[in-house]
């Protein structure tokens, strides 16, 4: 954020109260910083713990399974520092899935016109839940609470309904699949990694939220919403449409997220997906997001799906029984959390 | 504005018997206020009067129900906070002047960010904004060690200095202070009303929500004051002397009343 110096106009002057903060010190006020010192510790314990964790293709895993978590951690991080919750976030990326498969599939459609048509309902269903927030002003907890267990029941219901089963048929042999296939789904070889696109999806999400949050008024307008929405709008910030927008940007990232399953497997389960919300949220949350609002960066809610990455993938590597992974989470989760609040109060304390 | 005598006879903001309720409660009253340029008006009055009322009317945040609302002699009914900002009227308000986790350039112009460049490339102009924010906290007298650093930790005071700084870089043309002293101690309470002097000597119309009659008769030119939702009383400065001020502000015989009450019973 501040990386770049100012011009020198005689106004930048030093001012002689400042001590002069080491490039060190402001490293330490970053919100993510718990975060990568976590990230090295668990990088450190599965490097020693599993030998084939170094593996050039057991990191293209890792980095696999920390991007399909990433892509929804950070919209989820934006929003959480716009002060609010999505717990539908998990299911609505199989729901995003379930429509544009089953729309291709009954219309027998070119499979692009399911992607539209789910990306068009995917945002109308982020649209609903920004919606019916700022309306009834409850707390973003119950309204997606609601959203969520509509949606689990939505996907199971109507699957049922149109296809039979709990799964939707294969589109795998439709028309317009291979090429969505190639921009949802397929891997590109670096250096002899086989890394999948998924990857590229996130990182290119995570810069992009970077810029908005830090270099756009619509990013100011997030801090501020989550930070004092009362002081916002008495500034003329458009609060309401500020939350519904980052609703939509969570909506899009499921969209992403569904696309990537639905044309990675040719199939969806309509179950799937219960559960993840929380995943987001503790990977935001790791990343040095505050959970009430107002701080956190959408690096962080990278780094926090990294880790999340590095455990699941490490476990395995290490043979141990999966059942440890969550225990490992928690643990991660409120060790992240104690060494942000610490790191903050101290850097705060220091200023 | 076309004249100077217009702008004379014309007040910036003026109130005539205006009212509001909430259902079924009478918050306020039949009251009636004039700002001009370049002066200060107190509005006086003890919890529950209906500053805070008063205030949120002019700040666009509620809607009068009755009597007339006049900007620069224009009738209006306020949408919402951006139009009275567009208006000119900028409000800072007590304890929701800022948002504390963010720096105080980000705070200093948020809802109004400068930006650069076009499409998609369309960014914020930091480097304008830190050093515009420097500028403007200086020429008011504010000297920040550094605006990088979150608002949250600057003093009660310099945090409503900021606010009134930003106000008076805005270009607004009255300036409304929600108990800007209420939370401050003597010195602190001092300097904010040396910001306000300066924002009035900058030209603008200042409506000052206190309930200390002292800091209001220190920088004041007219006090209205309010007594559970209606006006008790309006004066000029050459009107009415402190000590009338303040026995009207506590009520006066009430204030008699209470000295019976809390009297020792020693006496009898």
């Amino acid at each position: 954020m501040s990386s770049t110096a100012p011009p020198s106009d005689g106004l930048d002057h030093v001012d002689e109260r400042l001590l002069r903060t080491t490039p060190l010190k402001k490293l330490l006020a970053r919100p993510e910083l718990g975060s990568v010192v976590g990230a090295i510790a668990v990088f450190a314990f599965f490097s020693i713990a599993a030998d084939s964790f170094l593996r050039p293709a057991s990191l293209g895993t890792v980095l696999y399974a920390a991007s399909t978590i990433g892509i929804m951690a950070v919209p989820v991080a934006l929003l959480m520092i716009g002060g609010e919750f999505d717990l539908s976030a998990g299911v609505l990326v199989t729901s995003s899935a379930l429509v544009s498969s089953m729309f291709s599939y009954q219309m027998t459609a070119n499979v692009w016109v399911g992607v539209g048509v789910s990306l068009l309902v995917t945002l109308a269903i982020g649209v609903f839940n920004g919606f019916m927030l700022t309306r009834t002003k409850l707390p973003s907890f119950i309204i997606t609470l609601g959203t969520f267990l509509m949606l689990t029941g939505l996907n199971l219901g109507l699957t049922k309904l149109i296809s039979g089963t709990v799964s939707t048929k294969t589109i795998a042999d439709m028309e317009g699949f291979p090429s969505a296939r190639k921009l949802f789904a397929s891997q590109v070889t670096v250096g002899g990694v086989e890394l999948k696109v998924t990857i590229l999806w996130w990182l290119g999400l995570v810069a992009l939220a970077t810029w908005i949050l830090l270099r756009t008024r619509f990013g100011n307008w997030i801090f501020a919403v989550g930070g004092g929405a009362d002081a916002a709008r008495a500034v003329g910030v458009p609060v309401y449409r500020t939350k519904i927008g980052l609703y939509m940007g969570v909506a899009f990232c499921a969209w992403i997220s569904g696309q990537h399953l639905l044309f990675s497997f040719d199939v969806v389960q309509s179950g799937e997906g219960v559960g993840n919300e929380l995943i987001y949220i503790i990977a935001a949350v790791i990343g040095g997001c505050l959970i009430t609002g107002g701080y956190g960066s959408a690096i962080g809610s990278a780094v926090g799906a990294l880790i999340f990455g590095m455990t699941s993938k490490g476990i395995v590597y290490a043979e141990w029984n999966p059942d440890w992974f969550k225990f490992f989470l928690g643990a991660m989760l409120l060790l992240a959390t104690l060494l942000n609040a610490w790191i903050r109060k101290r850097v705060e304390a220091t200023k | 504005m076309t004249t100077s005598t217009k702008t004379e006879s014309v007040p910036l903001v003026e109130l005539d018997d205006v009212s509001k309720y909430y259902g079924n409660i009478r918050a306020l009253e039949g009251v009636s206020l004039e700002v001009r340029s370049g002066e200060i008006t107190c509005v006086l009055g003890d919890n529950g009067a209906g500053k805070s009322t008063l205030i949120k009317i002019v700040a666009g945040l509620h809607r009068h129900d009755a009597g007339t609302f006049r900007i620069e002699g224009e009738e209006v009914t306020l949408a919402n906070p951006r139009d009275a900002l567009d208006r000119g009227i900028a409000t800072v308000y007590q304890d929701l002047a800022v948002v504390p986790l963010m720096p105080v350039w980000r705070n200093f112009f948020l809802g109004s960010e400068p930006t650069k460049g076009s499409g998609p490339f369309k960014r914020l102009d930091v480097d304008l904004m830190r050093t515009t924010t420097r500028e403007a906290l200086l020429r008011m007298g504010i000297d920040l060690r550094d605006v990088d650093q979150p608002i949250g930790t600057l003093s009660g005071g310099e945090r409503q200095c900021v606010a009134i700084a930003r106000a008076v870089h805005f270009g607004a043309k009255v300036l409304v202070l929600d108990e800007p002293t209420a939370a401050l101690g003597v010195k602190q309470s001092g300097v904010v009303l040396k910001y306000v002097a300066a924002a009035r000597d900058e030209g603008l119309g200042v409506v000052l929500i206190t309930h200390n009659p002292h800091h209001a008769y220190l920088v004041g030119d007219r006090f209205v004051l309010l007594k559970r939702g209606v006006m008790a009383g309006s004066h000029t400065k050459d009107s009415v002397t402190l000590d009338e001020l303040t026995r009207q502000m506590a009520g006066g015989t009430e204030l008699e009343d209470l000295r019976h009450e809390l009297e020792r019973p020693s006496a009898t």
